[in-house]
């Protein structure tokens, strides 16, 4: 390992906490619908939905932040479709990542670029 | 953070069996994300909701882990099935240990 004691850049974070949600799995697409504004003014609080017929949980990342994990939505037997929407920071222009557990156990994923004008970091 | 936290939620008060609803979910919270310095460059100290549930007649609707990426007061909005009249349960877990939590009643006609 030439790299190791290397500091990852922040995509490889990314990757590496996707790498721990599916254990390596292959990742499919199709089947998560990722709602994002393409221009965030403010990037304190960013609309991001999601939605996923079939899943079990979805998880969101953002490439660009700090720490890239966002959040995870664990559907209950009670959650109808399987969506759900709420405001997230983000520090710079980046991807917004989700990754849905389905209920077969494979993954699904679906991908946005959203460009920030102002951080939502304080920096 | 115990105090001025303050939950708010949007629940129909009615519904036919079986029907989905749309809950929206507000709560008062600074979310203070850890990654913020105060004048004199010290860290400001991480202070989050890190966790909300939404549970129904004691079954389980969404269960939502959050990060310092999400937006101060915090905000969801999500569908849920009403099997039966009853009431949903809405619990929010800071970091200091605090739980915040609400009731609606739905009544099923």
């Amino acid at each position: 390992m030439a790299s190791l004691g290397a500091v990852p850049a922040f995509a490889s974070l990314t990757d590496d906490a996707i790498a721990e949600l599916t254990g390596g799995a292959d990742i499919g697409e199709g089947s998560v619908t990722l709602t994002a504004p393409e221009i965030a003014e403010n990037g304190n609080t960013v609309p991001i939905g999601v939605e996923a017929p079939g899943a079990v949980e979805i998880t969101l990342y953002a490439d660009g932040n700090p720490v890239p994990n966002v959040a995870t939505f664990k559907f209950g037997p009670l959650s109808a479709s399987r969506s759900a929407s709420t405001r997230i920071r983000l520090a710079q222009t980046q991807n917004v990542v989700a990754i849905a557990k389905m209920e077969d156990g494979s993954f699904q994923m679906a991908k946005a670029e959203v460009k920030v004008t102002i951080g939502g970091c304080g920096g | 953070m115990a105090s001025g936290v303050k939950p708010r939620v949007k629940v129909p008060k009615t519904a036919a069996a079986g029907d989905t609803i749309t809950i929206k979910t507000l709560i008062s919270h600074k979310m203070e994300s850890g990654q913020r310095k105060d004048d004199d460059g010290n860290i400001i100290p991480r202070s989050i909701i890190n966790r909300f549930t939404a549970d129904f007649n004691g079954q389980n609707v969404i269960d939502v882990t959050l990060e310092p990426a999400i937006s101060t007061n915090p905000y969801f909005e999500f569908e849920a099935i009403v099997p039966e009249s009853g009431e949903f349960t809405f619990t929010w877990y800071d970091d200091d240990g605090d739980v915040y939590d609400t009731a609606k009643k739905i009544t099923v006609s």
